[in-house]
């Protein structure tokens, strides 16, 4: 659990007021008055303590992904402050940024494309070793992520979407990281694919002591993986709880709603099914008030969720939720 | 009951570029669809089940695929492998309809999408412009699109995921079909907006009394919707049950070891089960049955010799079938996993 009063579990990863707004798009060519910006994120906070797994839920257009590459500065945020075991990430030059991102890497979602076409296993491995200046085995690396050391000498297309995967996971492993973010990397997969990568993730974490943001859509694959859950609604966190605890007691409608529409395996289950009406606003006009109102299934949704912008506040200790009515959660789904 | 849609022995194969051999993507596949039911095709990538899925309307592209002499689509006691262009036409999008998984690439960018739904209506039912474009309104009314009156103009590139899957839903039901396939239709979207959109068929399918054959990768799916499954690996179907047996009983290995796999929402957070290995090549099925690489029940009978669809008997349900031999050595079972 992120506590970050515990010295012992001091946070590793700190992330405060993130913003990331994309400005609107001109229309006429360009020429035109500039639209709406796009709020991608729109003022996220949260801790990741050494060694945990903190998984961020939510749909497309979320703004879970946005966060992820923000943090790593693959994209540079419009405000906000990031620090990574002491240091202002904003802050840093292009050398310390360099010299930080070897303990921070990233698993990208899609096997596919984030593997270079041109380049063997072996090279796309010992490039991040060439340019931290670093020693490492290819051999050894294959072997920790369940690979033949056959597949040095591999081209990405040769191999499956698990086969890319463990490679990406590898190349991230490369430079002895601390911190990995972890961007739907199973998203692509079959599910008995799924299966072994998530594993490999869990026994990586707990042999290199590694601390992950995994980000993902998927409720039921974040909860064999992390520790503390985030479920973010158009770009804010809506819902923060140690993991058993948000799926035994949701405090938001939405995440009680993604609970109830995961399909689940089991033809007698007798759930009640929330079913969402309408589509998820644009971030570039949310609504006023709580951004969910529009959709909110909640019985209590009144003229207040209309108006008032619901702050993420804490409800039990240590489970935070964004609603008016949080302290009445609607029912979950009885089994 | 009569079957409305009975596949027997379909072989799709692939010619392969570099002269690899023969893809052989869907091999002997047999099932029935009767009417007003759902079935599931459930199975991973390169099982052959979206191969199985194009043959029946023949939208294989020929070359490089083709569907070999002996294998049997038969729809109302009509084999549509034997039917000419324009006899298949009048069937296609008319009795039987489908809706394909990624609905951006699946609509025309550059006509409104009740242009697209009405053109069914046009070919099909002879259907004046304007009758047809009425039609188009009534579909999207139907399949619940806000403001039909409006939507009906749009373009699909202003609609959202979800609405744009509607719309794709509306065309195929246009003609009211008796059959609707369904090729993972809701693996593209979110999880909010797969919920609409599988209560949407679910009520459809009550209203207009059609089949559905059910194409899916996500066991969840169908426990929730289809009546019985059909589960396929490498080409073949490996298991047949209804769908409360298949949960309760699953007998094939692949299918204990694909329902041990998925991450459950309600289970705590354990190490999960996952099959060895991979999919093997389609140019390459393994000798004897196609599984036993991954299976860890596997023993020398199993390399040897392929087993056929065995029925696992009485008390389990009509039609509960299983490719594997531990159907008739039961007693291999013990002791593992």
């Amino acid at each position: 659990m992120t506590n970050p009063q515990s010295p012992a579990l001091a946070p590793l990863l700190g992330v405060r007021d993130l913003v990331k707004h994309y400005s609107g798009e001109r229309s006429w060519f360009g020429l035109g008055a500039p639209r709406a910006p796009i709020r991608a994120v729109d003022g996220v906070s949260f801790t990741i303590a050494s060694g945990r797994t903190l998984g961020l839920v939510g749909e497309s257009g979320s703004g879970k992904t946005t966060v992820g590459r923000t943090i790593l500065r693959l994209q540079e945020p419009t405000s906000g402050k990031v620090t990574f075991d002491g240091n202002d990430v904003f802050a840093l030059d292009a050398a310390r940024l360099r010299a930080l991102r070897r303990r921070m890497q990233i698993v990208f979602q899609d096997p596919y494309s984030s593997l270079n076409p041109r380049m063997t296993v072996a090279q796309t491995l010992r490039e991040p070793l060439e340019i931290h200046r670093l020693n490492g085995a290819v051999a050894a690396l294959l072997e920790e992520v369940g690979l033949d050391a056959a597949f040095a000498k591999r081209y990405p297309h040769e191999l499956s979407g698990g086969q890319r995967q463990r490679v990406g996971i590898a190349r991230a492993l490369s430079v002895e990281p601390q911190f990995i973010v972890c961007d739907e990397p199973v998203s692509a997969l079959d599910v008995s694919v799924q299966a072994q990568v998530l594993n490999l993730l869990a026994d990586l974490q707990a042999k290199r002591r590694l601390t992950y943001l995994f980000i993902a859509h998927d409720l039921a694959v974040v909860r064999h993986i992390a520790d503390d859950v985030a479920v973010m609604y158009l770009g804010k966190i809506v819902e923060r709880a140690p993991a058993a605890e948000i799926y035994a007691q949701p405090r938001h409608p939405y995440t009680t709603s993604l609970l109830s529409a995961v399909p689940e395996p089991n033809p007698r289950a007798t759930k009640q099914r929330i079913v969402l009406v309408g589509d998820m606003p644009s971030p570039a006009h949310p609504p006023s008030g709580c951004p969910f109102h529009p959709r909110c299934p909640h019985p209590l949704k009144s003229e207040r969720c209309r108006t008032e912008i619901p702050p993420l506040r804490e409800i039990t200790p240590g489970h935070m939720a964004a609603c008016h009515y949080a302290e009445t959660p609607m029912a979950v789904s009885t089994p | 009951m009569s079957a409305l849609l009975r596949v027997r022995d379909l072989k799709t194969y692939f010619v392969t570029e570099q002269g690899k051999g023969t893809a052989r993507a869907v091999d002997e596949v047999s099932f029935d669809l009767y009417p007003g039911e759902t079935l599931g095709i459930v199975g991973e990538s390169g099982c052959g089940k979206t191969v199985t899925s194009l043959s029946i309307l023949r939208l294989v592209p020929e070359p490089p695929g083709h569907v070999l002499p002996g294998s049997v689509i038969e729809f109302e006691g009509r084999n549509l492998l034997a039917l000419s262009a324009p006899e298949l036409r009048a069937v296609r999008g008319n009795q039987i309809a489908m809706i394909f998984q990624e609905p951006m690439t699946s609509l025309n960018p550059v006509f409104t999408v009740g242009d697209q739904i009405a053109e069914a209506a046009i070919i099909h039912q002879h259907l004046s412009r304007r009758a047809a474009r009425a039609r188009a309104i009534e579909m999207l009314r139907l399949v619940g699109i806000p403001d039909p009156e409006e939507r009906v103009d749009d373009y699909p590139h202003q609609l959202s995921g979800g609405m744009r899957q509607r719309v794709m839903i509306a065309m195929a039901l246009v003609c009211h079909p008796k059959v609707l396939i369904a090729d993972e239709p809701t693996t593209a979207l979110d999880v909010t907006i797969q919920a609409q959109i599988l209560e949407l068929l679910d009520r459809l399918q009550k209203e207009l009394g059609m089949a559905v054959l059910l194409i899916t990768h996500d066991l969840g799916v169908v426990a929730g919707h289809a009546d019985r499954v059909v589960v396929m690996y490498a080409g073949r179907v490996v298991e047949t049950a209804t769908t409360n047996a298949l949960f309760e009983r699953p007998t094939h290995p692949y299918t204990e070891g694909l329902l041990a796999a998925v991450p459950r929402i309600d289970a705590p957070r354990a190490r999960l089960h996952a099959i060895p290995g991979q999919v093997p090549a389609a140019t390459d099925w393994p000798a004897g049955c196609r599984f036993h690489p991954r299976c860890p029940y596997a023993w020398d009978k199993c390399v040897a010799q392929e087993p056929p669809l065995i029925e696992i008997g009485a008390g389990d349900g009509e039609g509960h079938t299983a490719r594997c031999w531990l159907v008739t050595e039961p007693e291999r079972r013990q002791g593992k996993r």
